[in-house]
């Protein structure tokens, strides 16, 4: 059995090894560019603190971008699909049910058994 | 009789009779103590995860191994004085049932090691550890019997468990009532499954699945049966629209609950697949029912991912990401199913298809059972499962955090983690069977990743803050549990072709090959 033997998908083919090999050269390539950099970097003064136009810099939570911020943009150019899809979802069992038996009779419809 | 032989002959039945004595002496042992329940829980996993492993050995090495209850020899399917009909209970594990095995055991250890500290606060643990194992037994069972009433003992044994588990943190009455949901539904569906095998016994008077497939019609009332066989093992593996329970359930349980759920749904969807290919096979018309399982699985990927975006309790969000992937699954093993009729379409592309979907059964539990106890670990460690209060945990919790990001990008289908390789295989042969279809599971793909990366930033990015400035790393069992599932999930990326040979191939071709099923109970009387 060759562990490393490439993937077959029917159509082609996938070889994990090869690619991790790549990203490793690109790592590589990454690290030395990086090494390159401005080395005066000092830990624990001035550098450290973040500089906003001379501003006092805000409490650490307030800096931090929340879950809810997050893909504002993207919900609200489909808001038209969130307002149709977001409250179908209930949380009322009963509506569950009846999900559950319209699906079912959709199906017998689907397989001939209604017509 | 040497013992390891009777490890082997007996291996179908231990497989469900261990984790039955675990847990119904598990209070017995809480007992005596903490730790020797402790001992005692992670040690009848590791030995029915082991007997699993025996098991598929010989099912992947010599082929499928049938088990007959109280007969006189345990492969004597058809007693001699019966008439040709296999009465009595029977277990038929074939590749496929291995498969689902292999999965049940590999999760199984992980979550229960992880329980040992994820749940060591509460009280009741005598239960909790009780329950879990009935709901391993109801797993094992449905994937191995060969038996469609037991199927639906099995059925019923793992929904009473899972619904006693996902109520089992109270929590203000939320986890009871996500519970009731899930209970009030898997019932109903239950009904359905009762109803469907009250119509095959009314019809061919036999309950083995085999004997059933040799004598289907696919008269009036098989295709009622299989309607609601259909629709009730949809609706209790997730697939859109019948999903409702799932993000209910899902984000009320505790997450090593949750990681387990995910299997405990893929045993549903190892029975419909069951069902599908190996009672009905081409006698029903295979495009009509391949279709409308594609049309689940494309329903789920999209409604799954797309409400997945939105949500804020990250539990929650995880949920419709596991519906989001089921729809994968179905996916690929509905074009499987729907060319299933025309060998050439089937070799050209419907095979790959189901091998595709069959694989991303493994990868989706290894993975989403990760995310979840990655999940779990976050709010064992700051209480809260809402996004919003997260953030900076990536300072103190880095081990979470790289567990964290595999089971992120392994989901969202990036190289070289497993679930790129499951959905390559779907994508390609998807493709050729309808473009759109494919086009369709991978914008979902990148969906799923930028909600991930949503996921991601809100927890982990961000400055330390100050209400989490003690919080510390999960403890090292949960660590190793979640340990275990990344270490798969990685291997079984960088290594995907032999999974595929050795496990993915053989589960294939055992749900295609009906004539098979049936010769290896029917033909070895």
């Amino acid at each position: 059995m060759d562990m490393s033997a490439p993937l077959l998908t029917g159509y082609g083919i996938w070889v994990p090894v090869a690619w991790l090999a790549a990203s490793v050269v690109a790592g590589i390539v990454i690290y030395l560019l990086w090494k390159t950099g401005e080395s005066s970097y000092k830990k624990g003064t001035e550098l450290e603190r973040p500089y906003l136009s001379g501003n006092m810099e805000p409490e650490k939570g307030a800096v931090h971008v929340r879950a809810s911020n997050l893909y504002w943009g993207f919900l609200q150019a489909l808001k038209g699909y969130y307002d149709v899809l977001v409250p179908v979802h209930t949380g009322v069992l009963t509506d569950y049910m009846i999900w559950f038996v319209a699906v079912t009779a959709a199906i017998l419809v689907f397989v001939g058994v209604l017509s | 009789m040497t013992f390891s032989d009777f490890i082997i002959t007996n291996a179908p039945v231990l497989l469900v009779a261990i984790p039955l004595l675990a847990a119904f002496l598990c209070p017995v042992m809480g007992k005596i103590s903490s730790m020797v329940r402790n001992f005692w829980v992670m040690g009848m996993m590791l030995v029915t995860a082991a007997v699993a492993f025996i098991l598929a050995y010989r099912v992947f090495v010599t082929g499928p191994v049938i088990y007959v209850f109280g007969a006189a020899a345990a492969n004597l399917a058809i007693p001699l004085d019966s008439g040709g009909i296999p009465i009595r209970i029977i277990f038929t594990v074939d590749a496929m049932s291995a498969f689902m095995d292999i999965i049940c055991a590999i999760v199984g250890v992980s979550v229960l090691l992880y329980s040992l500290s994820a749940e060591s606060r509460n009280s009741s643990l005598e239960g909790y550890y009780t329950l879990f194992f009935l709901m391993i037994v109801g797993v094992f069972g449905m994937v191995s019997t060969g038996d469609i009433f037991n199927f639906f003992v099995f059925l019923e044994i793992l929904s009473l468990a899972s619904a006693g588990l996902i109520a089992y943190r109270i929590d203000g009455g939320l986890a009871v009532e996500a519970a009731l949901k899930y209970f009030i539904l898997s019932t109903l569906g239950a009904i359905f499954v009762l109803f469907a095998i009250g119509i095959f016994y009314g019809q061919y008077n036999a309950l083995n699945i085999a004997m059933i497939a040799e004598r289907m019609q696919f008269s009036m009332l098989d295709k009622i049966a299989l309607v609601l066989l259909v629709a009730a093992l949809a609706m209790k593996c997730g697939a859109v629209p019948l999903h409702f329970w799932t993000p209910d359930a899902y984000s009320m349980a505790p997450s090593s609950v949750t990681a387990f759920l995910v299997v405990a749904s893929q045993a549903s969807l190892y029975g419909l697949f069951r069902v599908v290919f190996t009672m009905y096979n081409i006698t029903m018309n295979c495009v009509t029912v391949g279709w409308i399982i594609i049309i689940f699985g494309v329903l789920s990927m999209v409604v799954g991912v797309t409400m997945a975006i939105p949500q804020k309790d990250i539990k929650r969000l995880m949920a419709y990401h596991a519906v989001s992937q089921t729809g994968y699954m179905l996916l690929g093993v509905g074009v499987g199913l729907a060319v299933l009729g025309n060998a050439g379409l089937t070799s050209a592309f419907g095979f790959m298809a189901m091998e595709g979907g069959i694989f991303h059964i493994f990868n989706h539990a290894m993975y989403k059972g990760l995310l979840f106890l990655t999940a779990g670990a976050i709010i064992y460690r700051i209480g809260t499962r809402d996004l919003n209060k997260m953030g900076g945990l990536g300072h103190t919790m880095k081990y979470t955090m790289i567990f964290f990001m595999i089971g992120a990008l392994a989901i969202a289908g990036i190289p070289p983690f497993n679930g790129f390789a499951s959905k390559l295989m779907i994508y390609e042969s998807v493709y050729l069977f309808n473009p759109l279809l494919a086009i369709i599971a991978m914008v979902v793909s990148i969906l799923t990743l930028a909600s991930f990366v949503k996921v991601f930033h809100s927890v982990f990015m961000g400055p330390k803050l100050p209400e989490y400035a003690d919080v510390k790393e999960a403890p090292l069992p949960m660590l190793i549990g979640m340990g275990i599932l990344a270490a798969i999930v990685i291997l079984f990326g960088l290594f995907p072709q032999p999974v595929v040979e050795i496990l993915v191939a053989p589960a294939a071709h055992a749900l295609a090959d009906q004539g098979g099923y049936i010769a290896s109970v029917l033909g070895g009387a």
